[in-house]
């Protein structure tokens, strides 16, 4: 059983790291700054779970496991208002997308309510 | 929320009567007390809090499920040399009217990878979303309305 929770604990850690890594390797390959955050923000908070699940399932302990929890909740909950505050901050100030991007309603929608 | 409240407490009458609260008890303590709830049905607010509970937690697990898949999209997006994204900004006509739906929806949208909230309109009609693969921006539209809307509305109305 114990071998059995070091597994499942190290695995979980394994996955986590790779997410992060991911994250930072996105920052670097995308090309646009609204492309660098679907990469990062998400990724990274994911990350941050499973490397604190990982934490949980090695303890076993509940004081530890109800902290795991609240962190998990508090990152669930300040994350998105981060990167919500982020790409609007972008928006507001004309931040330019990249090339590739296929459609902007955004700014069709702010063209036809200026004229 | 009194029903809640009222869960809570013969979640740890349970655990207290057991003579020891831990959160096997507790949660084991809980889901008794939400069965009497539904089954008593006379505490004020009950009925309700008994058929928004499903909602939450059905939300919670749709909610995971998208997060698991998409990260695992932009993760392969940012890996392969030739990129399948095709990033873009899509107005999704907003149901939601008051602060907590739009809050909780673009909060939602924004925690899913592949897709970031970026402003609501002034006259509150539209969200605009950023998407990483917008193949088909009609079926993103629907994806949001269909998945995460229709699914924040049922629990907050």
């Amino acid at each position: 059983m114990d071998t059995l929770l070091w597994y499942v604990a190290g695995s979980l850690a394994a996955l986590g790291t790779l997410f992060v890594l991911l994250a930072a390797v996105g920052i670097l390959r995308m090309p646009d700054l609204f492309t660098r955050m679907h990469a990062s923000s998400k990724a990274a908070t994911l990350g941050a779970i499973l490397v604190l699940s990982a934490v949980a399932v090695r303890s076993g302990d509940a004081a530890v496991i109800v902290r795991v929890v609240l962190i998990c909740l508090f990152l669930f909950l300040t994350a998105p208002v981060a990167a919500h505050v982020i790409a609007r901050a972008a928006t507001r100030t004309g931040v330019p997308l990249s090339d590739e991007t296929v459609l902007d309603e955004l700014s069709e929608h702010r063209k036809i309510r200026e004229e | 929320m009194n029903a809640f409240l009222a869960n809570m407490l013969l979640a740890i009458a349970w655990a207290a009567l057991l003579g020891r609260i831990d959160l096997g008890n507790l949660a084991f303590g809980f889901l008794l007390g939400y069965l009497t709830l539904a089954w008593v049905g006379s505490v004020p607010g009950s009925r309700a809090y008994v058929s928004r509970l499903p909602r939450a937690a059905g939300l919670l697990l749709f909610f995971l499920w998208e997060l698991v898949l998409s990260t695992l999209r932009v993760a392969l997006d940012v890996v392969t040399p030739h990129p399948m994204r095709r990033p873009g900004v899509v107005a999704i006509p907003l149901d939601a009217r008051t602060d907590l739906e739009i809050t909780l929806l673009s909060s939602l949208i924004t925690l899913t990878p592949g897709s970031l909230s970026l402003d609501v309109s002034e006259d509150r009609r539209y969200l605009y979303v950023h998407a990483m693969f917008l193949d088909d921006p009609e079926e993103f539209r629907r994806g949001i309305k269909e998945g995460f809307e229709r699914r924040v509305l049922e629990l907050l109305r």
